[in-house]
């Protein structure tokens, strides 16, 4: 496979680094907060991919990942063994994904409008949710529980056997490899020609178009596998909360997400990663004392992020990373030999 | 017929909720084509703003229609000058910068007023309607609402300012030609809109509690409303506000109060995808 820069390739020697000290990590803390951490990287991740490398911004990501949950507890109430449960979490939230995804894209409604369009999705969802009380509202055996939610639905097991329970320990490692695939996935499809559109769509739109791609298929597509990463990251958080209310369609949860993805960088799947990790920490921390609201903090953190560096954090890393080893370079002779043909969207600002 | 009667108010008083509450959105969005995400929270600030001024013993309507205004223009200008003036023509990231806005007001509400419900009592009180008690509230804000639309029409259509506002809007390049600056119309466009916000929060003050996250209440109403209306300000906000204001309340009265919400919002997206530059751009061209 070639070796294109503006793909970005992956790095075997960190992601391997990266893999045992997520498998390391239990030796030396306790799992919970750490699942949740995970679980948290893998929903920034969805979108990091969609808005970075498609430029597609779907403003209320938070109805995939809550839509994941809930059918997911739903599901499981309904069936009691949680391997189909589990699949359904990826599909439904991807189904809804596309039919809303193809309504948009083969509509020729773009960035603005999208962004309205998804956030009402969002809303819609919270609404109904949240307005589902009493006994009237039931799939199967599973009651909707209105604001409440639905508690006390069985949690993932080992597949084929209903009685061996997964949690604590073994949920941890579940959310490793999901983050580490999902990884993976993203880093084989950049590097397919599915990688490769997304990227030129992203880049000039109209010159696919006439290239002969059908661009509003592509967006489709990569809306939906998103959704279904969502959704996934949606499932392992029923799992770890034990309980899925309608707050995982709200606002809060949708301004969360999308703080994390801009803040930690845009045009790589890394930035996300980090962006969820830290800010989420920050917020656990936050959340154990009352002086300082963490919506203050989010707040003015994305406000200065949009003014001072629109790519986020990584990419002007990056940037400065890479402006020193040039010069660096130039120091010692070797100016001109290795000028790099255009620049890699990560170091674009 | 007294039914007919109640529900034909109801619909009115939704759509003045719609209208009131959006105005201050579509002027910021249809002038300077800028998405307020922080729109709902200017209108909360209006609110507090009147309830801050009522417990000081200051009278309730020189409050809602004079102080708040005048407070959260300048929150307006404020933000303006610090934000939004940086970010024009880049409509993604002023979305994502009004909605960092709108975090940190709540954090900043939170801080000083603590996350409980304050509220004060509506000052005119209620009338019968045969069987049926109505709140004679509601009356007042459809007249507010009414008042104000004719109030920003006679700006636009009649003053000097309101031809250079049009003017900035429909093309920026002629107005500075002229000798005008369209960066200082802009500021004044968005603090007039940030004074609007803070109309509609204090006259809406009295009928619900307030609460720091209230604006997440207004904001998706506002902004399907103003989206959906178009890029002019006056009809297509009135246009929308009809459509939406009778089929919420004609469901809401039908079925149930949280599918009259659901409809709306669903009716919001069909129609964008249908007219994805809302409905005056679809029948009445670019015209206020």
């Amino acid at each position: 496979m070639t070796d294109w820069p503006s793909a970005g390739r992956i790095r075997w020697g960190w992601f391997l680094l990266a893999a045992a000290i997520l498998v390391l990590l239990p030796l030396v803390t306790e799992t919970l907060t750490p699942t949740l951490l995970l679980i948290w990287a893998l929903f920034a991740l969805s979108l990091g991919m969609m808005w970075g490398f498609a430029g597609l911004l779907s403003f209320g990501h938070a109805a995939y990942f809550g839509l994941g949950a809930y059918t997911y507890a739903i599901a499981v109430l309904n069936i009691g063994e949680s391997t189909v449960p589990l699949l359904l979490s990826l599909i439904v939230p991807a189904a809804v994904a596309a039919a809303i995804g193809a309504m948009m894209f083969y509509g020729r409604i773009s960035d603005v409008y999208m962004g309205v369009i998804t956030l009402v999705v969002t809303l819609i969802l919270f609404k109904f949710m949240s307005a589902t009380a009493g006994d009237a509202y039931k799939i199967g055996a599973a009651r909707l529980g209105g604001f409440n939610g639905i508690p006390g639905y069985p949690t993932l097991n080992a597949p084929g056997f209903p009685d061996i329970s997964l949690f604590g320990m073994p949920t941890y490692y579940i959310c490793a490899a999901a983050l580490l695939l999902s990884y993976l996935l993203w880093r084989w499809i950049l590097a397919r020609s599915f990688g490769r559109v997304l990227i030129g769509i992203r880049e000039n739109e109209m010159r696919c178009e006439l290239l002969g791609y059908n661009v509003a298929a592509y967006k489709t597509g990569i809306f939906a596998l998103s959704a279904a990463m969502a959704g996934l990251a949606g499932c392992l958080f029923a799992n770890w909360a034990e309980i899925v209310t309608p707050a995982m369609f709200g606002l809060s949860q949708a301004a969360e997400v999308l703080i994390w993805v801009i803040v930690g960088g845009l045009g790589t799947l890394i930035g996300p990663i980090l962006g969820a990790v830290v800010l989420g920490y920050v917020k656990i921390l936050l959340g154990q004392q009352t002086l300082i609201d963490n919506s203050l903090i989010l707040g003015a953190l994305l406000i200065f992020v949009v003014l001072a560096m629109p790519r986020g954090v990584v990419p002007a890393l990056q940037l400065v990373w890479g402006s020193i080893r040039r010069r660096a370079r130039a120091r010692s002779g070797r100016h001109g030999t290795r000028r790099r043909l255009g620049v890699s969207p990560a170091e674009r600002v | 017929m007294d039914y007919a009667e109640v529900i034909g108010l109801e619909i009115l008083y939704m759509i003045a909720f719609l209208v009131l509450t959006s105005a201050g959105l579509a002027i910021v969005f249809g002038m300077m084509r800028v998405i307020n995400l922080a729109h709902g929270e200017f209108v909360m600030l209006g609110g507090y703003t009147t309830i801050a001024c009522d417990k000081a013993g200051i009278n309730i309507y020189f409050a809602m229609l004079v102080v708040s205004p005048l407070v959260v223009g300048m929150v307006g200008l404020v933000v303006e000058r610090t934000i939004i003036r940086f970010l024009y023509g880049r409509m993604i990231d002023t979305m994502l910068a009004t909605w960092g806005l709108s975090l940190l007001l709540i954090g900043v509400v939170t801080l000083i007023f603590g996350n409980t419900a304050v509220s004060v009592p509506a000052p005119i009180s209620g009338y019968q309607v045969g069987e049926f008690q109505m709140g004679g509230y509601n009356l007042f804000i459809i007249l507010v609402t009414a008042a104000m639309g004719i109030g920003m029409w006679g700006v636009l259509r009649f003053t000097r300012a309101g031809l250079i506002a049009r003017g900035a809007m429909q093309g920026p390049d002629v107005v500075s030609a002229l000798g005008y600056n369209p960066r200082q119309v802009y500021m004044i466009t968005f603090t007039a809109g940030a004074a609007l916000s803070g109309l509609a929060g204090g006259v809406l003050a009295p009928l619900t509690g307030l609460l720091p996250s209230s604006g997440g209440a207004y904001i998706a109403k506002a902004f399907i409303t103003v989206i959906t209306g178009g890029a002019a300000v006056i009809s297509g906000t009135l246009s929308s506000g009809i459509i939406f204001g009778t089929i919420n309340q004609i469901v809401s009265f039908a079925i149930h109060p949280v599918l009259g919400e659901i409809a709306m919002l669903v009716l919001a997206i069909i129609l964008l995808r249908l007219m994805p530059k809302g409905i005056t751009g679809r029948f009445f061209g670019d015209r206020t």
